[in-house]
C-alpha cells in the first residue's frame, strides 16, 4: 500500500476530491514526520505511538573491511504498536 | 502529539468540518490496519514503511519464577523509519 492508495480510499470514503485527498495523506505524514523531528512523540489509538529515542554513540566494526569505527551518538524513531492493532493482526492468522 | 491535535490541524489547513477530518484519520487508521492484517506491506514515500513478521512458538520461560512456558506462534507489525526520517531527527538533511 502506497500514499495513493490511501488518498484513493479517502476520496471513495469521504467524498473529497482526489486531489485534496492526496494533499491530505501527504500533510498528514509531514506534520508526523515534523514533530518527530522536533522530538516530539505521536499516539494514535488503536493503532500506535510513535517516538524518538536516543542511541548511544558505540564502537562498530565495517563487515567488509574489519576496520573498527565510532558510531556517533543518534536518534532513531521507535514504533509501539497498539494493543488492538497486534492483536487484530495476530487473530487474522489462524 | 494526539490524535485530536492532528485532527484541529487538518481542519484549519483544509477548511475541513471537524467530524470530516475525524473521519479522515479513522479512515487511514482502519485502511492500515487492514492492509497490515492481510500481510500487506505499507510504504510511505518519506515517511517508513509498515510490516508484519510472523514468529514460530518456542518454549520460553518466565523470567521472574523460571518456570517454562510455551510462548506460541505470533505475527507482530513492525515500522521501519525511511533514510530521509532517520535524516531529518538527526540534523543531516
Amino acid at each position: 500500500m502506497t500514499k495513493k492508495e490511501l488518498a484513493d480510499v479517502i476520496h471513495t470514503k469521504i467524498g473529497l476530491s482526489k486531489r485534496e485527498s492526496a494533499e491530505i495523506v501527504e500533510f498528514f505524514f509531514d506534520i508526523t514526520k515534523d514533530r518527530l523531528s522536533k522530538g516530539e512523540g505521536i499516539k494514535l489509538p488503536r493503532f500506535g505511538s510513535f517516538r524518538v529515542q536516543n542511541r548511544k554513540a558505540r564502537k562498530g566494526r565495517n563487515p567488509a573491511t574489519g576496520e573498527t569505527i565510532e558510531i556517533a551518538e543518534r536518534k532513531a524513531v521507535v514504533f509501539k504498536p497498539s494493543r488492538f492493532l497486534r492483536d487484530s493482526i495476530d487473530k487474522h492468522t489462524d | 502529539m494526539k490524535r485530536s491535535d492532528i485532527e484541529k490541524e487538518l481542519a484549519e489547513k483544509f477548511n475541513l468540518q471537524p467530524s470530516q477530518s475525524e473521519q479522515i484519520l479513522d479512515t487511514i487508521i482502519e485502511h492500515m490496519t487492514e492492509v497490515l492484517e492481510n500481510d500487506g506491506r505499507i510504504e510511505i514515500r518519506g515517511f517508513g514503511s509498515f510490516f508484519t513478521k510472523s514468529y514460530g512458538s518456542y518454549e520460553g520461560r518466565n523470567p521472574r519464577t523460571g518456570d517454562k512456558v510455551t510462548v506460541s506462534s505470533k505475527k507482530l507489525p513492525h515500522f521501519r523509519p525511511s533514510r530521509e526520517l532517520i535524516g531529518k531527527l538527526n540534523d543531516e538533511d
